[in-house]
């Protein structure tokens, strides 16, 4: 259960979540998303990537999956973000995180705008980066 | 190679129709470390499953590698929830193309119908065909 209460200007509180190759292969599976730039360093590195990064939509559904934990699973009505920068995810133990943090920004006609912002954290470098642009969620209230 | 321009406002051929099972729900949901059960609200990224695969034969007719594809933008836009039991489909369309960069930009969008052809969700991609390198 949450004790969240979604009112306008409500902070929501951060969630971070592991992203290991372990967790990009099950996401692959489960998706069905088997482009190998998020999974073969080789051929991610050939087509000018860093290396392995994660699926947009692993790291949208982390969010998915923070949004429904702050609101016990509110009905979304819309959900959206651009992929600015990759989830690079080195081929170790602690892999890397993903940060969640999210403002509410109006509550009206029945609906809760959430706006969110999408962090990664590099386990070896330890430096934070943006990873989503504008990621905004509406939902059911 | 760059994408030809006449795609736009082309729409691609239905997907075969997908039942949503809880089975299927449980298991993407596990995949990002939720437990779902029965009853539970089907994650909102859902549709995705279907997108993906009208993307996929998307990129296999205008023969594009999947590899050269990046992820720009997704944005998901309901007229319901998604629920098990449902049979969907996604039918792809090209809304944009440009090009920056030696990169083509395109602008999909699928909408997700069920059995009775009601839409359930729009869904739109944008994705960045990443030119190969000029040796």
């Amino acid at each position: 259960m949450s004790d969240t209460v979604l009112e306008a200007g409500a902070e929501l509180a951060p969630k971070t979540y592991p992203v290991t190759r372990a967790s990009l292969v099950r996401y692959a599976g489960a998706s069905g998303d088997f482009n190998p730039i998020h999974w073969s360093d080789r051929i991610a590195t050939a087509v000018g990537l860093p290396g392995v990064i994660a699926h947009g939509m692993f790291t949208m559904a982390l969010v998915a999956r923070a949004v429904s934990e702050w609101t016990d699973g509110a009905e979304v009505v819309d959900f959206g973000a651009k992929f600015t920068n990759p989830v690079v995810v080195p081929d170790d133990e602690e892999g890397t995180s993903v940060t969640i943090s999210g403002t509410v920004k109006s509550v009206e006609d029945g609906l809760a705008t959430i706006a969110l912002t999408v962090v990664s954290t590099g386990s070896t470098t330890g430096e934070s980066q943006k990873v989503l642009g504008m990621p905004k969620v509406s939902v059911r209230v | 190679m760059a994408v030809d321009g006449s795609l736009v406002g082309r729409a691609f051929p239905p997907t075969r129709p997908y039942r949503v099972t809880d089975e299927k729900v449980r298991e993407l949901a596990a995949a990002t470390g939720m437990s779902w059960e029965s009853g539970d609200r089907v994650p909102a990224t859902f549709p995705i499953v279907l997108a993906f695969d009208a993307m996929n034969a998307f990129l296999e007719d205008v023969e594009v590698e999947l590899s050269r594809i990046v992820h720009g933008e997704q944005k998901f836009s309901y007229v319901r929830p998604i629920a098990p039991g449902d049979v969907l489909t996604a039918t792809l369309s090209v809304a944009s193309l440009r090009q920056i960069g030696g990169n083509d930009i395109i602008g999909t969008v699928s909408e997700i119908t069920d059995e009775s052809g009601a839409l359930v969700c729009t869904t739109s991609a944008t994705l960045v065909h990443r030119a190969a390198e000029v040796a």
